[in-house]
């Protein structure tokens, strides 16, 4: 595979793969900033939504920028050349999405710029910008709304260089269309098949939750969104080996991983797949931008914290069968259950995420 | 915090456009630039009217990638509650304001092959921002412009010497009437219609594209309903715990911020559904002026929006 | 024969309604197989307006997928635009013709498979027309079309689940899944997990 980035690992970023030798891992640091999702001892839906605002206390975690850059970044960057190399479907954009691609990229640059100037930079001369990633490499001088100065359309080429799944929403008819995307670490869901569906189609083969009215109290808040004001919500499955790219397109390159799970080696195989989700809507087109960001805790890694350990234990035993059939685990869970168990002495959890409680 | 995120700006020009109309400009009071918006796209101007808060909507008019300010047009309404009365009286440049982020209401649909513009009087407002953004990326559009008379057609001249032969104007006292049963028959397959204006010229218009056979998803309108004053009532909030009391001028929302209390909004209209409080009792009759509760909610008569809609009965209770 | 009901599905599944008259200053019908009596219903509804509605209609017909043609219903209604096509993809090929002489004004009523309606609606659609707007009874098959999410390739009329994919052999689960843009339910390979263990096909479509 060629590159169009020269990627520098430079002792923090890690050098490592999310396919064939599977060399990702966590570092210490890592684990402990890792945003494990469950808040209780037991999962159902609910509209978990709140301010995408840094958390008071809590500087590194993973919700103090608009977008989190990692130590996974320059990998993850190479893996998402090498998915879009084999398939180059996975990033689309209707053509009425255009602007609303400009829009993602300016608030991209623009946070990263201001977030973590030691990587990036962005000047401007009115609409003659000049972006620096030095990470990747990459450095880029072009007009702002113009795409003919860029080497791909606005949306590809920014979500090229940022970590996690984007999808655009275009406004009409009180209703939200997935117009427009780059989808190469997502779970097992297929950007070329639904784009252009509206909010409920999009998520139609959730179970149980438009039965509990989920999504038509997310859609009444999220058609109220403002610029400037961007929110936040979880979601998460499991994983067999780190892949980043669960894309039905390959299932059945990846489907048999499902079965090499044996109980002694739970603990190195099946991760715990979390999506900090933002929606931000953006001021030129008034579209909703939606970062789907996947973040991969090996279960070996996650219960060197004792309430995490407990937690996951009983979230996994007790979850509804339908849900585990949708997140894909249902064949082994029973696996999953009984490697936990042994980091589970029944003693009770603090509420809440956070590793130390 | 209710009504979302607040631009401090300053006020920095107010140019008499007509005898009617006042154009007011604002820029970020600490010199920043201000967030780019979409054509369409109002934003809620905060008045302190000698201790009354008002709180009114206006279309941002201005050239929606111009981050060095927002640009309003503001009609005086001699009949209405005294926001625009206030804006043209006693707002000057330097002043300092509050403003909502922009939202909108009133979006182009960026699918269609053409877009087909209807504007009445101070409803050219948001076409003159979509126009910009329009030019800027090449879309394709058609304006008909009716008004009282060429004094008091804001823009006219200027929309004419910069677009030529797609913008058409029709005026009321020189017998002039937009031709729109033509104007549908003849558009591509494609266009879509948006109209702003009086209320009876939405309805004209939508009347009209229904009986042309128009598709309904095709036709856009945007309607803001300045609140209607009315009888006076008193309601009880029982999240609160407070009763209140409701004069003739003013909108339960505003009754319910004047008395402390922190209640939701974003258009103020009637239209965004922010306001949207149940209704937990009502000996009475609820007033439904809105946009945004279905007709089968307003004959149910358990939900309210505050910012317009109001009450006449014996008591009146909801959930804030 | 009366238009289909389906079982409740997911709610990317298409829903259909029934046919009425709309006014309009044109009337585009597309339909196939048992659609043709849709459409007949659908004069059969204007009342008094029939001559009128008729006068500016144009109607493109194929016989259905299970080989029922029911162009005489059509041809019978005598409308002045009306043309029996071989299949759905010249179906298709004349509809892009009529496109670009059709104004706004005009309605449009689909009838028939859904392979038909979907594809008609989807070239409707993408003039910027809202499909929401675009009328659609079904009648008759409801033999699908599939699109393989693995290999992209479609397979039309697909009876049994599963399936093989026509075109890159894999054995697919057909899902109630429905993409708009492509006009197409979705295929997914049902031994990934398993390879080999494929369940007996079923006749889930006729």
């Amino acid at each position: 595979m060629s590159l169009d980035f020269k990627p520098t690992f430079d002792g923090f970023f890690r050098d490592e793969t999310f396919v064939g030798d599977f060399t990702f891992r966590n570092s210490p640091a890592s684990i402990r900033r890792f945003p494990f999702p469950f808040d209780r001892d037991e999962y159902m839906y609910s509209v978990n939504i709140e301010p995408h605002v840094p958390v008071v206390g809590r500087p590194n975690s993973v919700f103090q920028h608009a977008f989190d850059v990692d130590e996974h970044y320059v990998s993850e960057m190479r893996d998402r050349a090498r998915v879009l190399a084999q398939d180059p479907l996975r990033c689309q954009s209707l053509p009425h999405m255009e602007l609303a691609g400009w829009d993602l990229l300016e608030l991209i640059m623009e946070s990263k710029a201001r977030d973590y100037p030691q990587w990036f930079s962005l000047s401007k001369s009115g609409d003659q910008w000049h972006w620096i990633n030095r990470p990747l490499g990459i450095e880029q001088r072009f007009t702002f709304l113009d795409s003919s100065t860029l080497p791909y359309g606005p949306l590809e080429y920014i979500t090229r260089q940022t970590q996690g799944d984007f999808t655009l929403q275009d406004e009409r008819d009180q209703n939200l269309w997935v117009d427009a995307g780059m989808v190469t670490t997502q779970a097992d869901w297929s950007l070329d098949f639904d784009i252009g569906m509206n909010f409920f189609e999009w998520h139609a083969p959730v179970p149980l939750a438009h039965e509990k009215g989920i999504f038509d109290r997310a859609l009444k808040f999220l058609l109220k969104l403002q610029n400037g004001a961007p929110v936040r919500r979880f979601n998460w499955t499991m994983t067999v080996n780190p892949l980043l790219d669960t894309a039905p397109e390959t299932y059945p390159e990846w489907g048999t991983m499902r079965t090499t799970v044996t109980p002694e080696n739970v603990g190195e195989k099946l991760h715990l797949r979390v999506e900090l989700q933002a929606l931000f809507r953006l001021p030129r087109s008034n579209a909703i931008a939606f970062s789907i960001r996947a973040y991969l805790g090996r279960f070996d890694e996650l219960v060197t914290v004792p309430k995490w350990g407990r937690r996951l234990h009983r979230v996994v035993r007790d979850l509804h069968p339908d849900l585990a059939a949708y997140k894909g685990f249902l064949r082994n869970r029973d696996a999953m259950a009984q490697w936990l168990s042994q980091y589970d002495d029944g003693a009770p959890t603090s509420p809440g995420i956070w590793p130390e409680d | 915090m209710s009504g979302g995120a607040k631009i401090p700006v300053r006020v920095a020009e107010v140019v008499t456009v007509n005898a009617l109309i006042k154009r007011f400009r604002f820029v970020a009071r600490d010199g920043s630039e201000l967030p780019a918006f979409s054509g369409g796209a109002h934003v809620v101007v905060e008045m302190d009217d000698a201790g009354t808060r008002r709180l009114n909507p206006y279309s941002l008019m201005s050239d929606p990638s111009d981050r060095s300010g927002y640009e309003i047009s503001v009609r005086r309404d001699d009949q209405g509650r005294g926001g625009s009365l206030f804006l043209h009286n006693n707002v000057t440049a330097g002043m300092e304001m509050v403003l909502s982020h922009p939202m909108n209401l009133f979006p182009l649909d960026n699918r269609a092959r053409k877009h087909l513009m209807i504007a009445g009087g101070i409803g050219i407002t948001p076409f003159l921002a979509q126009i910009k953004q329009l030019v800027r990326f090449g879309g394709s559009f058609e304006l008909h412009y009716a008004a009282r008379n060429p004094a008091l057609a804001a823009y006219a001249d200027a929309l004419k010497a910069a677009h030529g032969g797609k913008v058409n104007l029709y005026f009321d006292d020189e017998g002039q009437q937009i031709p729109l049963a033509d104007l549908l028959s003849r558009q591509p397959l494609g266009t879509h219609l948006y109209v702003c204006g009086p209320k009876g010229m939405l309805n004209w218009v939508r009347q009209t594209a229904t009986a042309c056979g128009w598709p309904e998803h095709a036709v856009h309108f945007e309607e803001f309903l300045a609140p209607q004053p009315g009888k006076a009532f008193d309601v009880e909030l029982t999240v609160t715990g407070k009763t209140i009391h409701v004069t003739e001028t003013q909108s339960l929302l505003e009754a319910m911020e004047a008395a402390g209390v922190d209640a939701p909004y974003l258009c103020r209209g009637g239209a965004c559904g922010q306001c949207e409080t149940r209704v937990l009792r009502c000996d009475g009759e609820l007033l439904h002026r809105d946009l945004w509760l279905t007709d089968a909610e307003h004959a149910e008569g358990t939900k309210i929006m505050p910012c317009v809609s109001r009450f006449d009965g014996r008591a009146l209770a909801i959930e804030r | 024969m009366t238009k289909t009901e389906f079982p409740p599905a997911i709610k990317s599944r298409p829903v259909y309604g029934e046919l009425a008259p709309r006014s309009g200053t044109a009337h585009v019908i597309v339909a196939d197989g048992e659609g043709a009596a849709a459409v007949a219903a659908l004069f059969d509804k204007a009342g008094d307006a029939r001559a009128a509605m008729l006068a500016k209609t144009h109607i493109l017909y194929a016989p259905g997928p299970t080989g029922v043609d029911q162009w005489p219903l059509i041809a019978a209604l005598c409308a002045p635009q009306a043309q029996r096509t071989p299949s759905v993809s010249t179906l298709l090929f004349r509809l892009a013709r009529v496109l670009q002489d059709t104004h706004m004004g005009a309605q449009f009523y689909l009838s028939g498979t859904e392979g038909l309606m979907g594809q008609a609606q989807r070239d409707i659609m993408a003039t910027g027309f809202p499909f929401a707007d675009i009328q659609t009874e079904h009648r008759g098959s409801t033999l699908r079309r599939v699109q393989c999410v693995h290999c992209k390739g479609m397979t039309e009329n697909v009876a049994t689940d599963p399936f093989k994919c026509s075109h890159c052999g894999l054995h697919l689960f057909v899902r109630d899944h429905y993409s708009r843009r492509l006009a197409a339910f979705q295929g997914v390979n049902i031994d990934a997990e398993d390879p080999g263990q494929i369940p007996a096909a079923v006749e889930r479509f006729k």
